[in-house]
C-alpha cells in the first residue's frame, strides 16, 4: 500500500540557512506520527512543506503517492500551477499554532468558508455540517460566537473543525496546544486522540510527550534539519539512544 | 466561632463606603469662564451684525441653483471616491504583486499623481482636447477600432471626475496598502491550507479584516474630496461653489453667498461622518466583544441619562 506521506531526502533553505537537511520518514495511512525537538530543529517547516506552504528545494515528499508542488514530465519537474496547489490542499487539513481563524466570521461561519467557496457546496448544506461539525469537537453552544469571544482551547477546536469540514485525508498539527493555557490543553487533545481513534492519518508537531506516548504510532526527534532517532514513541521516549535526544528529553520529561 | 459564607456580603462585617471630600479644580472652572466668554463673543458677532446678512443666506439656502450645485457636488463626490477606492485598491495589489513590471507601473502612478497638484491634474484633463482632438481604441500602433472626438467624451464633468478621481487613487492606493498589511500573515496561510485561491482569498478573508484599518482613513479622503471638488468651479463646472459664485458674480452678496455654501458642506460632512459610523461598526464584527452604541443610541441616552464627567 502507498504510504500516505513519504519524505526522501527532503531538503529546505531560506536563504542560505538550511533548515532541512534531508529528512527521510514515511507515514502510513491511518498511521499517527509525532515530531519533536527543540525550537528551530525545522518540525513546523517540514509539516509546511507537506501541503506546500513551503517549497521544497531538493529531495522529495509525496502525499498518497503524489508529488507535493511538482509534477514530474519527461524527467522533469514542474511547478503545479495555483489551480493545481490549491487542489491538493484540498485533502490536507491544518491546525496552526495561533488557531488562524478568522475573526470576522462566527465559528460557524469559520467552518462553512471553505467547503462554500472551495467545494462549492450550498449554503445549506454547508450548514449543516457545520453544525454536526462543532457537536463533533462539542462546540454546538458556541457555534454563533465571534473567535474573540471564545477561550484559546474553543478557538482551537473551531480550528480542528475548519480543517475537517474539507474532508481531509491527513491532518497537520503544528504545536495545536503550545499558545494554550496548561489547563485548555486537555480540552482540544481529546479532540485529536478521537480524530486519531477513528482512523485519521496525522502528523502531529507537540511538545506534549504523554499524548506522543498514548496516541503516537511513530515518534521522530528532529535537531538542527535532520532525523536524530525515530521509532515507537514508547521505546524512544523511555529509552533514547542517542545523546541529544537523551538530554532534550531530560529537559521536557 | 462562626463560619462565614464568603459568596454573601456580611452586613454586620463589610466596611462602610468611603465617602471622601472630592478634589477641587479651580483651573478648570477658569479655562471654562474664559472660553465661555469667547464663545459668546463669537456667537453676537455671528448673530447680532447684521453685515453678515442672515436673512439673505437663509433666502439663498434652497435656491434652485445652489440645490443643483449641491446636487453636482454629491455627484462628483460619490463618482470620484468610486473611481478613487476602486483603482487605489487596484494599484495597493498590483504593488504587492511578484510581477516586477506590474509592481513599477503601480508605484510609477503613486510618483506621478501623488507628486503633481490636483488642480494641475485636473486643468490637464479640461485642456487636453485642445492638443489631442482624437481619442481612438484600438491594436495599440495598429489600426484603431473605436473613434471618438476627444472634445466629446472629456466633458467638463469628466475632467473633473478623471482629475480628482486619477488623483485620489494613488492616495487610496496606500491607505488600502497598509490596510492589507494590517492583517496577520497567518490568516492569508489558513485560507491557502484550506485550499482557497489568492483572490478568494483577498476577497473573502483579507479585505474585510483590512477595511477595518481602510474605513478611518478613506472617510478622512471622503470629507477632503466633498470640499476639493469646489476645484470643479475653476474650470467652469458650476458645482456648489461655481453655483454660489455665479450668483454674486451679479449681486455682490459675496458673504452671505459663501456661508451658505458652508452651511452645505458642513451639512455634507456632518452626513459623512454617520456614514463612516456605521461601516465601522459592519466591518468591527468579531473585533470588539461588544460594538460600541450608534448615534440614535447615544442620542438617547444623553436625553433620559446623566451626562458623564462635569466640572467638578
Amino acid at each position: 500500500m502507498t504510504p500516505m506521506v513519504e519524505a526522501q531526502g527532503v531538503h529546505k533553505r531560506f536563504g542560505r540557512t538550511e533548515v532541512l537537511r534531508g529528512i527521510d520518514l514515511s507515514v502510513a495511512a491511518g498511521e499517527v506520527l509525532c515530531i519533536v525537538g527543540p525550537s528551530g530543529s525545522g518540525k513546523s517547516t517540514f509539516l509546511r512543506c507537506v501541503n506546500h506552504l513551503e517549497k521544497v528545494d531538493a529531495g522529495r515528499l509525496l502525499v498518497d503517492g503524489v508529488l507535493v508542488g511538482y509534477r514530474e514530465e519527461g524527467g522533469r519537474l514542474h511547478e503545479l500551477r495555483e489551480r493545481e496547489v490549491c487542489a491538493t490542499r484540498r485533502d490536507i487539513g491544518m491546525v496552526f499554532q495561533r488557531f488562524n481563524l478568522f475573526p470576522h466570521m462566527t465559528a460557524l461561519g469559520n467552518v462553512m468558508e471553505a467547503p462554500m467557496q472551495v467545494l462549492g457546496r450550498p449554503r445549506a448544506e454547508a450548514r449543516a455540517q457545520a453544525v454536526a461539525l462543532l457537536e463533533r469537537v462539542g462546540l454546538s453552544a458556541k457555534a454563533d460566537n465571534y473567535p474573540s469571544q471564545l477561550s484559546g482551547g474553543q478557538q482551537q477546536r473551531v480550528a480542528i473543525a475548519r480543517a475537517l469540514a474539507m474532508g481531509p485525508k491527513l491532518m497537520l498539527f503544528d504545536e495545536p496546544t503550545s499558545a494554550l493555557d496548561p489547563e485548555l490543553v486537555g480540552e482540544v487533545l481529546d479532540v485529536m486522540r478521537q480524530l486519531a481513534a477513528d482512523g485519521m492519518t496525522m502528523i502531529v508537531v507537540t511538545h506534549e510527550m504523554g499524548f506522543a506516548r498514548e496516541v503516537g504510532d511513530q515518534l521522530v526527534f528532529m535537531d538542527e534539519g535532520t532525523i536524530v532517532e525515530s521509532g515507537p514513541p514508547r521505546e524512544v521516549l523511555a529509552a533514547p539512544r542517542h545523546k541529544r535526544t537523551q538530554a532534550f528529553l531530560s529537559k521536557v520529561l | 466561632m462562626t463560619s462565614v459564607d464568603p459568596g454573601v456580603r456580611d452586613a454586620h462585617n463589610a466596611p462602610e463606603d468611603i465617602k471622601a471630600v472630592p478634589v477641587r479644580h479651580p483651573g478648570r472652572w477658569v479655562a471654562a469662564a474664559v472660553l465661555a466668554v469667547l464663545v459668546a463673543q463669537l456667537v453676537h458677532f455671528l448673530v447680532a451684525t447684521s453685515k453678515l446678512r442672515w436673512d439673505v443666506v437663509r433666502s439663498y439656502l434652497f435656491n434652485h441653483q445652489i440645490l443643483v450645485g449641491l446636487e453636482r457636488t454629491v455627484l462628483l463626490t460619490v463618482g470620484c471616491m468610486a473611481i478613487g477606492v476602486a483603482l487605489g485598491v487596484t494599484l495597493a495589489v498590483m504593488r504587492m504583486s511578484p510581477n516586477p513590471v506590474v509592481k513599477s507601473v503601480a508605484w510609477l502612478y503613486i510618483w506621478f499623481f501623488r507628486g503633481t497638484p490636483v488642480l494641475v491634474q485636473l486643468l490637464f484633463w479640461f485642456f487636453l482636447p485642445t492638443v489631442i482632438h482624437s481619442l481612438s481604441f484600438g491594436v495599440p500602433f495598429g489600426p484603431s477600432i473605436v473613434h471618438a472626438d476627444a472634445k466629446t467624451v472629456i466633458t467638463q464633468l469628466w475632467s473633473v471626475l478623471l482629475g480628482l478621481g486619477l488623483n485620489e487613487a494613488a492616495y487610496m492606493s496606500e491607505i488600502a496598502r497598509a490596510g492589507i498589511l494590517s492583517v496577520d500573515e497567518g490568516q492569508t496561510e489558513a485560507a491557502q491550507a484550506l485550499g482557497m485561491r489568492r483572490v478568494q482569498t483577498l476577497r473573502r478573508i483579507v479585505l474585510p479584516q483590512a477595511m477595518r484599518v481602510i474605513i478611518p482613513p478613506t472617510g478622512n479622503e471622503t470629507i477632503s474630496m466633498l470640499k476639493t471638488t469646489s476645484l470643479a468651479s475653476t474650470i467652469g463646472y458650476l458645482e456648489l461653489l461655481g453655483s454660489a459664485q455665479l450668483i454674486y458674480a451679479r449681486n455682490y452678496l459675496i458673504i452671505p453667498l459663501l456661508l451658505t455654501v458652508s452651511i452645505w458642506y458642513l451639512v455634507l460632512t456632518s452626513v459623512s461622518y454617520v456614514g463612516q459610523y456605521y461601516l465601522e461598526r459592519r466591518f468591527g464584527r468579531g473585533t470588539a466583544r461588544d460594538l460600541p452604541p450608534t448615534p440614535l443610541q447615544r442620542l438617547r441616552v444623553l436625553g433620559f441619562g446623566r451626562p458623564a464627567g462635569g466640572l467638578g
